[in-house]
């Protein structure tokens, strides 16, 4: 497997503006002619985007013109775009495992953008640490391995319906694993859904519909997972059933589409202290059972513990179009009554929604902006009534309103127990509480962890268009590997060296994966399709016996040596 | 000039490189002087490293990974700490600040806190100073400590220790025997302590051969101790009696090589 000739490094350095990402700090030309001084390399340019189809291809060009056998790209994060510079090398011919990644951008020139002088020292420092790395990189070959063609679907609301939906009629085995006794998650309890009015158990009862006799999706209510190990294509999964029993399964996918909880504004405005204050989910409800007694007026307040200052500090995102859509269905069933809005910034962000905004208007519906520094107050009034004492931000002025109904536009916010979930999959929450996608424009319903997509409001507050809309998207990421069956594992393993190894066993014990085992001789074993690559054995042999590949111990210190500027002996 | 230190950090892939990631994203600036080095996860970092960092004149060491639960190797994080644990205590005795090392936890979201966690560690080893190996002229004696403290932490004993700490505490020995934290970290100290003086006995008598009288005014130690670290790294076939004066033995060291 180890390539056998030792050619000489033969280095080219390509380096990127990324427009004027970081060319419009770091003196891009400086680093050019710096990294030309720098040991084996042969060749350094600079391109506008290096990502783009001509950056590429200028990379090929250079590999060929050069004779390159090293790449380095400096220009953004690897943890995005160094699987495309890998790809381009392969395609010129050279081994991906020779291609290193300089982080110009995310680590210097967006955090160091008032101080270009000093960013293009650092960028320089970052080249020469690249190079110290790629001169001693070695070529490697990936294993092939086989993908299981089934997919873990967490959550059974109107997201985790829809995407198993659509990866069973792919063709694909889904466990549709839900903790409540019933599909169907937040939806259950809603009434209409905007902006097409379609009563929410309808559009309910067509996917349950379509989900419960599908032949390929195992649906299990009640039921919550336990443990996931292993990686893409091979997940084994255990889960906890409604009835008490323990099931365990493989799958190749995981889709996360565990939904939110609805904010319980316990001691604000009243809420819990007086009976006529209530949330706008409670106010679906009673819609929703024909249970809305006449109110003479009814207060709306919006953003009641969101958009704050500090924990909840995002914009809940459907509350006010939920709030038009509601003060409109109130005055269709009582047009006597009054409806005040009290809001900070209405966002009727959507296609059609502003008509929402208008529609209410003309039908009377009340707008009172409100400033966060002075909220209003809900105090009791006479007869069982509330006087919502509020500052009317464009009047300037302090104004009084009676009402007998007021209702409190809460967030989404995450499920209390979704922290566990999150570390039996080993996948973030941001620091709102919800899941964390790989990257918010290029990976935005992957996570990080290959193999595991997040969809609806497990990832942030959204409407069920926008809801049913990601759910179609990690069908079909989730899809892309179970489609082409067989995958390439990172070459990134442990490989011990046999006349070295005492047979201590300190690496058995340390590897999470059991990927070692001491073999009929004695001496440690790695098993390269399980070994995951993270060389906590390879820091910790006693006799220091174990190389990781990618990740040696020569590069690692050369690193660290090149960033001191000194060279390595 | 003002000093500007040159720090290293070893980061990993999945939560704290990316938290990196997102503080260059959302334009969170910090001082320019980190320079970070990309591992898939901080159980990688060998002791060796920091060490062989620090000895090439870093002024400070920052290791970052994912916080307790979070760790994209299941534990990875957690064989890290035990490292950097071990680390420090080594560290101490050299006469370099133990405070030039530390280990942080940030997750991929806590792009904020990584660079609060950089601009923090940057005025702390600025308050420190420049360390005393940085530079063309670097502290003889401390430089000599930390490369007696370097061979300790690839010798066999100290990395067993903390490969198998946790094993030991939870599982137990293979008798079943439990150790308590406690104990266990009376273990390492006691070991840390007598690695590094054998360390230091051995570059001592590698240089030129030396009686034990000598070595114990040297060391500062017991001739006693001295004597038993001796028995120690005869045994271990690191060091032999070069030749006698008189009646005393001088010792030499043997070339461990492999």
């Amino acid at each position: 497997m180890e390539h056998a000739e030792e050619e000489v490094p033969r280095i080219g350095v390509f380096i990127c503006h990324c427009g004027i990402n970081i060319g419009g700090v770091v003196n891009v030309p400086e680093v050019v002619k710096y990294a030309m001084t720098l040991p084996n390399v042969v060749y350094s340019e600079d391109n506008l985007y290096t990502c783009s189809s001509e950056g590429l291809g200028k990379i090929k060009e250079g590999i060929g013109k050069y004779n390159l056998n090293r790449v380095i790209v400096a220009s953004c994060t690897p943890r995005t775009h160094e699987p495309l510079f890998r790809a381009t090398c392969e395609e010129a011919g050279v081994n991906k495992y020779l291609f290193e990644m300089a982080n110009i951008r995310e680590h210097c020139s967006w955090a160091h953008m008032h101080e270009p002088d000093k960013a293009t020292e650092k960028a320089k420092d970052i080249v020469r640490m690249a190079v110290a790395k790629a001169r001693l990189l070695k070529p490697q070959d990936e294993l092939e391995i086989e993908v299981t063609p089934s997919a873990l679907v967490i959550g059974g609301g109107i997201s985790g319906m829809t995407s198993a939906l659509c990866l069973a009629d792919q063709g694909f085995k889904v466990y549709l694993v839900e903790k409540e006794p019933e599909l169907g998650g937040m939806l259950r309890h809603l009434h209409k859904l905007y902006p097409t009015m379609l009563n929410a158990s309808e559009g309910l009862n067509k996917i349950v519909g379509g989900v419960k006799p599908n032949k390929n999706i195992e649906v299990w209510t009640s039921a919550v997972v336990k443990q996931v190990k292993g990686f893409i294509g091979n997940f084994d999964v255990s889960v906890q059933r409604g009835n008490g029993e323990t099931a365990n399964f493989r799958v190749g996918t995981i889709i996360v589409a565990t939904g939110a909880d609805v904010f319980e504004p316990v001691g604000m405005y009243g809420y819990k202290k007086y009976d006529n204050v209530i949330t706008q989910f409670k106010l679906e409800q009673l819609l929703k059972d024909s249970q809305l007694k006449k109110p003479e007026r009814v207060v709306m307040i919006q953003c009641t513990g969101a958009r704050e200052e500090k924990g909840r500090t995002y914009c809940s995102r459907i509350c006010c179009m939920e709030a038009l859509k509601n003060a409109l269905l109130v005055k269709e069933l009582y047009p006597e009554t009054d409806v005040y809005i009290l809001f900070r910034d209405l966002q009727t962000y959507g296609k059609d929604y502003e008509d929402w905004h208008r529609m209410a208007q003309d039908r009377g519906v009340k707008f009172i902006k409100y400033n966060l520094e002075k909220p209003p107050e809900v105090v009791a009034g006479h007869d069982g009534k509330l006087t919502i004492d509020v500052y009317h931000a464009l009047l300037g002025e302090q104004v009084q309103i009676e009402s007998d109904l007021v209702i409190l536009s809460t967030p989404l916010v995450q499920h209390e127990d979704v922290k566990e979930l999150s570390q039996i999959l080993k996948v973030p929450l941001g620091p709102d509480g919800f899941f964390f996608e790989a990257h918010v424009k290029l990976r935005p319903i992957d996570f990080a962890t290959d193999g595991i997509y997040v969809c609806g409001t497990a990832h942030s507050p959204k409407n069920m268009a926008e809801s049913v809309s990601q759910a179609l998207g990690v069908a079909s990421r989730a899809a892309i590997p179970m489609a082409v069956k067989r995958l390439r594992t990172e070459a990134i393993t442990a490989m011990v060296d046999e006349s070295l190894c005492s047979g201590c066993g300190t690496c058995v014990k340390i590897c999470p994966y059991g990927a070692i085992e001491k073999d009929e001789k004695g001496v440690a074993r790695v098993t390269a399709v399980v070994c995951k690559g993270c060389g906590t054995c390879g820091a910790s042999c006693p006799e220091k016996a174990i190389t990781m590949r990618h990740f040696t111990d020569e590069q690692v210190v050369a690193q660290a040596l090149a960033a001191l500027g000194r060279a390595v002996a | 000039m003002t000093f500007e230190p040159r720090i290293v950090g070893f980061l990993c892939n999945w939560c704290s490189y990316a938290g990196a990631d997102l503080a260059g994203v959302s334009r969170i600036s910090y001082p320019t002087n980190i320079r970070i080095i990309r591992l898939m996860c901080s159980g990688r970092v060998d002791p060796v490293f920091v060490l062989e960092t620090l000895v090439n004149g870093a002024d400070g060491v920052m290791v970052m990974g994912c916080h307790p639960g979070d760790c994209h190797y299941v534990d990875g994080n957690l064989q890290t700490e035990r490292k950097i644990k071990m680390l420090k205590k080594l560290i101490a005795r050299t006469g370099l600040e133990p405070e030039r090392l530390r280990l942080e936890w940030v997750s991929a979201s806590e792009g904020g806190r990584f660079a609060e966690l950089v601009n923090e560690f940057t005025n702390q080893i600025k308050a420190l100073g420049p360390s005393p190996l940085a530079g063309e002229k670097p502290d003889p004696v401390i430089l000599e400590n930390i490369l007696a403290a370097k061979s300790a932490a690839e010798d066999f004993r100290l990395r067993v220790l903390v490969g198998r700490e946790k094993e030991l505490i939870e599982k137990g020995n293979v008798y079943g025997e439990k150790t308590t934290q406690e104990e266990f970290d009376k273990t390492m100290d006691e070991a840390v302590q007598a690695e590094y003086v054998r360390s230091k006995i051995y570059f001592v008598v590698r240089k030129e051969p030396q009686s034990v009288k000598e070595l114990s005014k040297r060391l500062d130690l017991d001739p006693q101790m001295v004597l038993r670290h001796i028995v120690v790294l005869r045994r271990r076939g690191m060091v032999t009696v070069g030749r006698v004066e008189g009646t005393t033995p001088l010792y030499t060291a043997l070339e461990v090589g492999r």
